[in-house]
Parts: structure tokens; C-alpha cells; sequence
């Protein structure tokens, strides 16, 4: 023990040094310097003040920019077609990784409401093994999170790559390629887990083969990052990109360690469970929403982010605190004290990155609020990015010691991780794809009252989905912790919350089914044709596009 | 591009000094593997596979199997047992510590409930045996049966809930109940890690 505190000691200290040596290089360096001119980088010259959401309904577009009342000059530079050559070149991948979402997303969305369903009604479909709550359950999670979200995610950052970086997605094909293992991988995986062939951890409970496809895929999807990194034309990398490049070294490193068979086994085996499942939130998905965030809301607004360094400074330490949170997940258990106290320590130091975050996306915001109801973008977008900093501050409060013994083994957990996947994550992906969408197929959304119904279903689903299982999850807790009362009573009073649950999953569902069929109707161009080419002023495109 | 590599490089080191701190430090302090508690016995055979049917059924999405100290939640009071320590574990691969308790702990199920013919009553038919539980039924892990040989196991279902047809166990049934009889860490050891004992976090534990 002492040996270990130690090394704990001097790994402290290597590591303080380090750090300050490092700050004392950046700021040398004038690595924090670029200041407001950095959050710039997204808009093409004379862009700034403009508002830019190719999902508002073209009528709309106008009292939009009204609404954004800023002096702005309506720019018309060369950047700006070169934009659309920017996005035109990363069409099929994008179109590749977000079609397979789409599918991901209602099978899982499926597979959710049969698992809930079957918390209060238990004698529902249990004739086949297949069905039963033990296996729909993680074959939900997988398939929302490496199917919907993981697969989504990748798509919308295949499609930031060449406008973050100013040039054409080079290499675009290898993550076609990706996209197809990867697709291989979730459907032996989720045959697997159905079959009862789950590995039996946690987050990681696809089969080897899976893992394999998984790793091959992501890597290959990552050549194109790579690529036209090599090829960019921008002097400075903006933030979105630097959680793009962070998740796609990430994920790697965490999905590989965490499926290496028998490393440990017993309590070991569980911290490293704990690692990679935080982890995989924390250091995939979470990058790859902020990301998303971090360009759209700006972007869309027309107005560089409120505070650059304070976005480079919050990258960071959600690099630091966030890797290592994990063991929170393990209060209570045959681990040692501290080391989970070092997860607890984390996870209230993640305030500072989250308030470096929504005080860039909501002081972003102040005073354009009004745009919110003309661009279906932005509303999805900021609901996510709002609902990231409630999330993350729920998710601190739930790791300190006396919260956490009431919460911990109930619902409020699982309604806590819908809070972060669905509120934060899948919000900000809808959104993001509404934007994209009409940006690659130079076509409009067919049916704005679709995108209205969409929004309408999954917020109050979700609503009636986190509310209910939040306070019935907290009064569980609350029941197991009484040893007056039996642990039925623990049981049975979930009950009701867990049939609103269903309620508001159904809901959602609903709401995907929406968004699904519009995506194909966009996709075939079916439905009513409207507006041809948003991209640009409509003379603009035509005259240069029958140049090139 | 040397920013990027920067990028990459920091965010590799940072992960991995991470994962230094909360997963190798600890598991050189623990060491489950090779750290077996006195007392602990290895699984029989019959009850690896018994293991196995437990994981394939997703048994660990609602049952935990880490009893609380009791200075943190009366899972002794409610007879789940004492505190866990690592040396309870190293038999456990997959760990099946869990994260749900939406059935109750199991860490010492085969101390409290070791009755083979309750277990295969309460999985044909959780309700006949617990009324209000919220327990998926396992129908699929039974066969009817008319004829009954010699090694069969039938199922002894309460009077209320009988089906009218002979109910015979399935080779995972009997395997599934085997493991369960063997969970049982009651034996005494010598450090359990309460909170009493590490001074500075008693306070900070109590619920």
C-alpha cells in the first residue's frame, strides 16, 4: 500500500511538471494567442453575421437571417463555392454512414421499448430464448450506441473533415470500406448477443469477430481524417476538429485494451470494464457530439463562438478528468477506496470542462435564441447542447459518495444515460443531419411538418422517458436503503414509473419512424419538390456550377 | 500537421496515464487473479456451464453480485452478506459484479436459497414462488413431458400454479441452479475492506 502511494506521489508530481512545462510551451508558443480570429476559421470571409441552416424551409430563410439582426455583408467569395465542392466530395461516405444509422436506430429503438415492456410485463414474449429481457437489453444498448450513435457520428464528422479543414475529403472510399465491415460486425454481433453468444461485460459484450470488424471499420473510416489533414488548407485547426482527431485516437485505444481476452479476470477485470464503459462515453461519443455542436451552433447563427481559448482549455481537461471517471460506476464494491476516490475526484472535476463548454455554446447563443424557431437545426442542436451540461452535472452530483449509494443499482442511472446518449448525443446528430442532408443532395427536406412531428415526439417522449424513471429510480434507491422496508416494496413501487417509461420510449420511437421515412423520401427524392439547390444564392451556383 | 500530431500524442498519453491510475495501480494492489480468498472454492464443472447459461441469459442486467458494507446500505440486514473482497472473485471470468438491482444481490444466493427444487420452480415461473416479482420467466429452460425416466428432475410447482403437464428440467436448468448453489462467499475473511477501518472515509460514506 504504501508503495503504491509512493508511486502515486511521484506519478503526481512527473506528471504536475509535466503539464506546467507544457503550459509554459503553449502559452510561449502563442498556442492560446489566436483568441477570437481562431473561432473564425468556420466562416468564409465576409461570412460572419450570416446564418446558414440549408433544413429551414427556404421561406423561412429570409425572416431567419431577419431575426438574426446583425450588420452583415452577404459574402460572396470564392470560399464559399469552394464549400460546396467541399461538400459535394464527401457525399457517399456521409451518405453511406448516416443511411446505416438510420437502420441502427429503429432496430434499436425496437429492441428498447420490447426491454422496457418486459420490466412490467414479464410474462410478455418469454417463449424463446431470443426475446428474453437478458438479451434484448444489451442488444439495445449495443445497437443504439456502436449502431445509431457511433455510426451517426462518424458521418456527421466525415462530413465536418473537408469544411474544417477547407479542401476536398480525400480517401473518402476507405471509409465506404469501413462502413461495410463495420455494418458486417453490428450484424453478427447482434445475431450473437440475440443467440446468447455475448462476451458478458458490459458495453463490450459483442463477440470477437465483432470487435474485429469494429476495430478494421473505425480504423479504416479514420484514413480519410488523416488524409485530408495532410491536405488542409487552413492555418488553424479548429476545436471540432480537435475532438475528432482526439476521438479517433481514442476509441482505438480503448475498444482494443478492454477485448484483449483475459487480461484480468474477477475484480480487475471489472475496473477495466468500468474504464472502457465510461470511456467509451466520455472519449468517443461525447467528442464526437461536441464536435457537432461546436460547429453547427456557431455556424448556423452566423456568429464565431463566444471564447476560443476557453474551448481549447475545456478540450483539454475533458481529456484529462474524463479518462478517468470510470470507477464510479464500481461505489461501494470489493475495489480499492482509492481508487475509486480518484474516479469520484474526476468526476466532479469535469465541471470545469462542461462549464467551459456551455459557456461557450450558451453565451454563443444569447440573444439569437429567436433563430430557434426557424431553423429545425438549431433546435435540436441547442436542446442537445443544453441538455450536455445538465447531463454532466447530473452525472458529477451522481458520483459523489452520498448521492450515489441512493442511486447506484436503480433506474436513475439508466435514466441518467439517456439524459447523455439521447438528450445530448441524439439530439445534436438529428439536428446535425437535417443540416447535412440538403447540403449533400441539393434538394430540400421535403415536408418541414415532418421535422416538426419528429421534434415533437422525441422531446416530449423523452421527457416522459427521463422524468418519471428519474424519480422512481431515486425512490428504489431510497426503498433498497431502508431495512425496515422489504425489498419488493423496492420492486414494486418502480412499477408505474417503468410504464411511463414505455410510454415515453414508445414515443420515440415514433418519433424515429418520422425521421426515418423522411430521411428516405430525401434520399429518393420523393414527396413534393421544392427549391432545388440551397446551397448558395441560386444565380451564384448556376453560373459557376455550369463553369466547372 | 505538427499541431495535430500534438494533438494525437497528448491525447494517447493522457489516456494512457489514465489508465495507469484507475485500472493498472489498482489491479497490482488487488491481483484477483492470483489472490483467491481462503475458503474460496473453484466452480465445479457443472457449474462453469451453469456460469455460462447465467451470461448468456443476461442474469447480470438485473442482478448484482457485490453486497454493500453495512456502513453504506443494510445489504447484510437483508441477508446478501458480507462486504465482497477481491479474493472473492478470482474464480470470475466474466466478472459478473453488475450494475442493476433490479433483482436482489446474488453474490451469496447459494447460502440463503439452496434448494434445487425452489430454483427450478422460481425460473419455470418466478411468480409461483415470489408473488409480485417482476422476473422474466425461463419456460424455454423446461420440457413437458409425459413420461418421467429415472434421471429426470420435474418440476415441483405449487398447486395454484401447476400446468397440468410433467415439467422436466433441461440439462442448462439444472447446470444454471448448480451455479447458483455455489455462489456463496459466507466463509469469513480476514480483511474486509469496511469503512469503519479506512478512518478518513467513514464520514463520507454514510448514506
Amino acid at each position: 500500500m504504501s508503495l503504491s502511494i509512493a508511486f502515486l506521489l511521484a506519478m503526481t508530481f512527473l506528471i504536475s511538471v509535466g503539464g506546467l512545462a507544457l503550459l509554459v510551451w503553449a502559452l510561449a508558443n502563442d498556442q492560446f494567442g489566436m483568441g477570437q480570429r481562431a473561432a473564425e476559421t468556420i466562416f468564409a470571409p465576409g461570412e460572419v453575421g450570416e446564418v446558414e441552416d440549408p433544413a429551414t424551409p427556404s421561406a423561412d430563410r429570409a425572416s431567419m437571417q431577419q431575426s438574426r439582426e446583425a450588420a452583415h455583408q452577404t459574402s460572396n467569395s470564392e470560399e464559399l463555392f469552394e464549400r460546396t465542392v467541399a461538400d459535394q466530395s464527401s457525399r457517399t461516405p456521409v451518405l453511406f454512414w448516416l443511411s446505416s444509422s438510420m437502420i441502427w436506430l429503429l432496430l434499436g429503438s425496437l429492441f428498447g421499448v420490447i426491454a422496457s415492456v418486459k420490466l412490467h410485463l414479464p410474462d410478455w414474449l418469454v417463449q424463446d430464448a431470443v426475446l428474453t429481457f437478458g438479451r434484448v437489453r444489451p442488444a439495445h444498448l449495443n445497437v443504439v450506441a456502436y449502431g445509431w450513435a457511433s455510426m451517426a457520428g462518424v458521418g456527421v464528422g466525415l462530413f465536418l473533415i473537408p469544411r474544417l479543414f477547407k479542401t476536398a475529403l480525400v480517401g473518402g472510399r476507405y471509409a465506404i470500406a469501413g462502413g461495410l465491415i463495420w455494418n458486417a460486425g453490428l450484424m453478427y454481433g447482434t445475431a450473437a448477443i440475440l443467440a446468447g453468444l455475448s462476451d458478458g461485460l458490459e458495453w463490450l459484450e459483442f463477440p470477437w469477430q465483432t470487435d474485429i470488424a469494429l476495430v478494421i471499420g473505425g480504423a479504416l473510416a479514420a484514413v480519410p481524417l488523416i488524409l485530408t489533414l495532410l491536405k488542409k488548407r487552413v492555418g488553424h485547426l479548429y476545436v471540432s476538429a480537435w475532438y475528432l482527431i482526439a476521438a479517433l485516437v481514442w476509441f482505438p485505444m480503448l475498444f482494443v485494451t478492454a477485448n484483449i481476452p483475459n487480461l484480468f479476470v474477477g475484480v480487475d477485470q471489472a475496473m477495466l470494464n468500468w474504464w472502457f464503459a465510461h470511456n467509451v462515453l466520455g472519449l468517443w461519443m461525447t467528442p464526437l457530439g461536441l464536435a457537432a455542436a461546436y460547429y453547427f451552433i456557431p455556424k448556423i447563427i452566423g456568429k464565431p463562438i463566444h471564447s476560443y481559448g476557453l474551448s481549447l482549455i475545456g478540450f483539454w481537461a475533458l481529456a484529462l478528468f474524463y479518462s478517468q471517471v470510470g470507477l464510479h460506476h464500481l461505489i461501494g464494491g470489493p475495489v480499492p477506496t482509492w481508487a475509486i476516490t480518484i474516479s469520484i475526484v474526476h468526476s466532479v472535476m469535469m465541471v470545469i470542462p462542461v462549464i467551459a463548454v456551455a459557456v461557450n455554446h450558451h453565451l454563443t447563443m444569447l440573444g439569437s435564441f429567436r433563430l430557434m424557431l426557424y431553423s429545425p437545426t438549431l433546435r435540436f442542436v441547442v436542446l442537445g447542447a443544453m441538455m450536455y451540461t445538465f447531463a454532466s452535472v447530473q452525472g458529477s452530483m451522481e458520483a459523489l459518495r452520498s448521492v450515489n449509494t441512493i442511486t447506484h443499482f436503480t433506474h436513475y442511472t439508466v435514466a441518467h444515460a439517456h439524459m447523455g446518449l439521447y438528450g445530448f448525443l441524439s439530439f445534436v446528430l438529428f439536428g446535425s443531419i437535417y443540416f447535412i442532408l440538403p447540403r449533400l443532395l441539393a434538394w430540400e427536406w421535403p415536408h418541414a411538418w415532418a421535422i416538426s412531428t419528429h421534434f415533437w415526439l422525441v422531446f416530449v417522449g423523452w421527457g416522459i422517458y427521463f422524468w418519471p424513471l428519474t424519480l422512481g429510480g431515486w425512490l428504489q434507491g431510497l426503498a433498497m436503503l431502508d431495512p425496515a422496508r422489504s425489498f419488493m416494496e423496492s420492486v414494486t413501487l418502480t412499477q408505474p414509473y417503468l410504464q411511463a417509461r414505455s410510454v415515453g420510449g414508445s414515443l420515440m420511437t415514433l418519433g424515429h419512424l418520422v425521421f426515418a421515412t423522411h430521411f428516405l423520401m430525401m434520399v429518393t427524392r420523393e414527396g413534393p419538390r421544392r427549391d432545388g439547390a440551397p446551397q448558395l444564392p441560386a444565380g451564384r451556383w448556376a453560373t459557376k456550377g455550369a463553369t466547372s | 500537421m505538427t499541431r495535430a500530431i500534438g494533438i494525437i500524442a497528448a491525447a494517447a498519453i493522457i489516456l494512457l496515464f489514465a489508465t495507469l491510475m484507475i485500472v493498472i495501480m489498482p489491479s497490482m494492489q488487488t491481483q484477483s487473479r492470483s489472490h483467491p480468498s481462503e475458503g474460496l472454492e473453484a466452480y465445479s464443472e457443472q457449474a462453469l456451464r451453469g456460469r455460462a447459461v447465467y451470461v448468456s441469459q443476461g442474469c447480470v442486467y438485473c442482478h448484482s453480485q457485490q453486497p454493500r458494507d453495512p456502513a453504506q446500505a443494510p445489504d447484510g440486514i437483508r441477508g446478501w452478506g458480507r462486504p465482497s473482497v477481491p479474493g472473492d472473485y478470482s474464480y470470475d471470468n466474466p466478472h459478473l459484479l453488475g450494475t442493476m438491482r433490479t433483482g436482489p444481490d446474488l453474490l451469496n444466493i447459494g447460502a440463503r436459497q439452496p434448494s434445487v427444487d425452489w430454483h427450478l420452480a422460481h425460473l419455470y415461473n418466478p411468480r409461483a414462488m415470489v408473488p409480485g416479482s417482476t422476473m422474466p420467466a425461463y419456460p424455454f429452460l423446461f420440457e413437458v413431458m409425459e413420461e418421467k425416466s429415472s434421471t429426470d428432475v420435474e418440476v415441483k410447482l405449487p398447486e395454484a400454479f401447476s400446468t397440468g403437464h410433467r415439467l422436466i428440467a433441461t440439462p442448462d436448468a439444472l447446470d444454471l441452479v448448480q451455479y447458483l448453489r455455489e455462489l456463496d462467499r459466507t466463509y469469513p475473511v480476514k480483511v474486509i475492506p469496511t469503512v469503519e477501518k479506512s478512518a478518513p472515509a467513514a464520514t463520507e460514506a454514510q448514506p
